[in-house]
């Protein structure tokens, strides 16, 4: 039996609290402190799951002995620009979940192991963790010169702060497509559906390919990635067989492979609809998880 | 009509309507996004000649629409709205941006093109993605149009409560955007009467028209009479669905009602009959699709894309557009036009 990993999570709100849930079903992990920097509901759950949880903000915690080993960050990019050098300075690992973006971008099918040991990784956007590894599962088999995603989602699951900075997330995911996914040239868009019951967030993700690529090898990469990632999002589907669409003039003489992704959320704390949501804190969760093996020297 | 320039500084009305022609905007949809620069320059010439104010130049899904899921551009919107900028004598040229689709570094590229105005476009309830963008172009010195979109998706007073949003962000103009063409008269008239009333003391508000129930000119009488004052149109109505509000159509109803447009009626026939109609790949109509659209509130935009996944995947458009219905999908959605073709061929494999 090894022993588990001690992490914090700072910033107690919907998503430091679903990424709770996920993170108490690990025994690589042990969450021993939730911080924020006021008293509030998502403190008070954390307590009563007997977590020591402080509204004096990240002074508190690096005075807490042990130290975490790895601290997750769900609060604003500006908070998390604060903390990092911090964090790094005491030598604890940061997944960071907000878009300050300072460490290499991971999504954990695809690239986490080359950045097991990094000081901060960053978690890119909902829709890069939601899409990118049908990107990779396309560019591994065949050459990608320009990859696009659209990533819908119920208006009641954007916050504030997406809407607030919405081209963040088209030009973050657009890099992290084409840097992480593989493709010579990414571009996001993402789309708000105020639409009653909410629905459920729904990706679509186009890939150029070339006209002789093997669109066997293709659709058997895609299936082979989705159930990697149903490893630790169980509702991530695909909708239909990846469809096939022939070479055309305006696409350079490319053809094209459309893959059309359902996300639905595991509903811990955050609501099943509210997928988008729910991939961000299982991708940060099987990152902080598969760090710890690493420090445990644990193969995963 | 007296005018006095408060927060967001509102434009000093010419005439007593102020006519935006978005037959190279809207219009682009209809031509798949297949505009060349020589058409571009044609039509500014001849719009701009009939004295039209505002003329909008971009990809149907405005800046950064160029893409698989809404359709390539043939000729980059940045050089069509620099051609458009060259033709102008007199006109303003205007570009579209959907935030989540288009951004400020968009914007910033099309102000270097020589675009004067931005209309800023989202979903009728989410006004609150676009204070980012107005505050951008306010800095950039340009004029500024909101339009809520698919108005009929949303109740008169929210409707209202979503134009003070981007009012107080730096909108000029919120616009009731009748993308589906769904908006009967007394729905219209009360979603006019209800921004007039929020908003008409700081900012001119607006009215963009579909032709799918035939309601586009009608409904913008209405609009005049409840105090709008900018009003969109396209040549030959030119437009997603079954087309915009003519323009010229629009300019020959106004002049008998005697109210001022400053536009040239026969300018705009001769610019509708010869310089628009020869390029046409098809002239925008009311068939059972786009009637479609409007009777069950869809994105007009979704019509050509409808009609080549129902050739693909062998079901009738007009059944795939009322399942996008049902669906509430919204506008910028069109990836979900596949998957709801792809559920139809599948169901009706199962029931045969």
């Amino acid at each position: 039996m090894t022993m588990s990993t001690v992490a914090a999570i700072v910033g107690p709100g919907n998503i430091g609290t679903d990424l709770l849930a996920k993170l108490q079903r690990s025994s690589a992990i042990e969450v021993a402190y939730m911080v924020g920097v006021v008293e509030s509901d998502g403190l008070a759950r954390a307590r009563e799951q007997g977590i020591a949880a402080s509204a004096e903000g990240v002074d508190w915690l690096l005075r807490q002995d042990p130290l975490p080993e790895i601290v997750f960050e769900a609060t604003s990019a500006k908070a998390h620009q604060a903390n990092a050098p911090r964090y790094a300075e005491a030598g604890i690992q940061a997944v960071d979940l907000t878009p300050a973006h300072l460490g290499p971008m991971v999504c954990p099918p695809v690239n986490l192991r080359d950045h097991i040991a990094a000081p901060n990784v960053s978690m890119i956007t909902c829709g890069g963790q939601a899409t990118i590894p049908m990107v990779h599962a396309v560019s591994r088999v065949t050459p990608v010169p320009y990859a696009e995603i659209v990533a819908s989602v119920s208006s009641r699951s954007a916050g504030p702060g997406t809407r607030a900075n919405i081209d963040e997330f088209t030009h973050t995911t657009g890099q992290a497509v084409a840097e992480v996914g593989g493709a010579e040239r990414g571009k996001a868009i993402i789309i708000l559906n105020p639409v009653e019951p909410p629905m459920i967030m729904r990706d679509t993700v186009f890939c150029m390919i070339g006209p002789d690529a093997d669109h066997g090898a293709i659709t058997r990469s895609i299936h082979e990635m989705v159930a990697e990632v149903q490893q630790y999002v169980p509702g991530y589907t695909l909708r239909a067989e990846p469809q096939f669409d022939d070479p055309q003039p305006s696409w350079g003489g490319n053809g094209r492979v459309a893959v059309f992704l359902e996300v639905k959320g595991n509903g811990d704390y955050l609501p099943e609809y509210a997928g988008n949501l729910d991939i961000m804190t299982a991708a940060a969760a099987r990152v902080g998880e598969l760090m710890a093996h690493a420090k445990q020297g644990v193969t995963a | 009509m007296s005018e006095r320039i408060i927060s967001t500084g509102r434009p000093e009305l010419r005439h007593d309507v102020r006519i935006t022609d978005t037959t190279l905007r809207d219009g682009s949809h209809a031509m798949a996004h297949q505009f060349t620069e020589q058409q571009v320059r044609d039509t500014v010439r001849a719009l701009d000649q009939a004295g039209v104010e505002v003329i909008e130049v971009t990809h149907g899904d405005g800046l950064g629409g160029s893409s698989f899921n809404y359709g390539f551009s043939h000729t980059d919107e940045m050089t069509l709205i620099a051609a458009a900028r060259e033709e102008a004598r007199q006109a303003k040229i205007a570009v579209l941006l959907v935030p989540g689709i288009g951004t400020v570094e968009d914007l910033k590229r099309a102000r270097d093109a020589g675009a004067d105005m931005v209309r800023v476009a989202t979903h009728c309830t989410e006004a609150d993605v676009s204070p980012q963008h107005f505050a951008a172009a306010r800095e950039l010195g340009m004029e500024t149009v909101g339009f809520l979109m698919m108005a009929h998706r949303t109740p008169p007073e929210n409707l209202a409560k979503q134009a003070r949003i981007m009012v107080d962000a730096g909108c000029q103009a919120p616009y009731v955007t009748d993308s589906a063409g769904a908006l009967l008269m007394h729905e219209a008239k009360a979603r006019f009467e209800a921004l007039v009333a929020e908003v008409g003391d700081e900012a001119w508000v607006g009215y963009h028209g579909h032709q799918n129930m035939s309601m586009g000119v009608a409904n913008s009488v209405l609009a005049y009479e409840a105090g709008v004052r900018y009003i969109d149109g396209s040549l030959c109505a030119l437009g997603a669905g079954s087309g915009n509000s003519p323009t010229e159509v629009l300019a020959a109803v106004f002049d008998r009602l005697n109210i001022d447009t400053g536009l040239d009626v026969l300018g705009l026939l001769t610019a509708a009959e010869e310089v628009v109609r020869p390029y046409l790949h098809r002239w925008p109509k009311m068939d059972r699709n786009a009637i479609v659209q409007g009777w069950a509130g869809v994105y007009s935009s979704f019509l050509l894309h409808a009609e080549r996944a129902a050739e693909r995947y062998k079901v009738p458009a007009h059944e795939i557009l009322a399942r996008c219905g049902e669906l509430g999908l919204v506008g910028g959605q069109e990836d979900m036009i596949i998957d709801v073709a792809i559920q139809l061929a599948a169901e009706r494999e199962q029931g045969s």
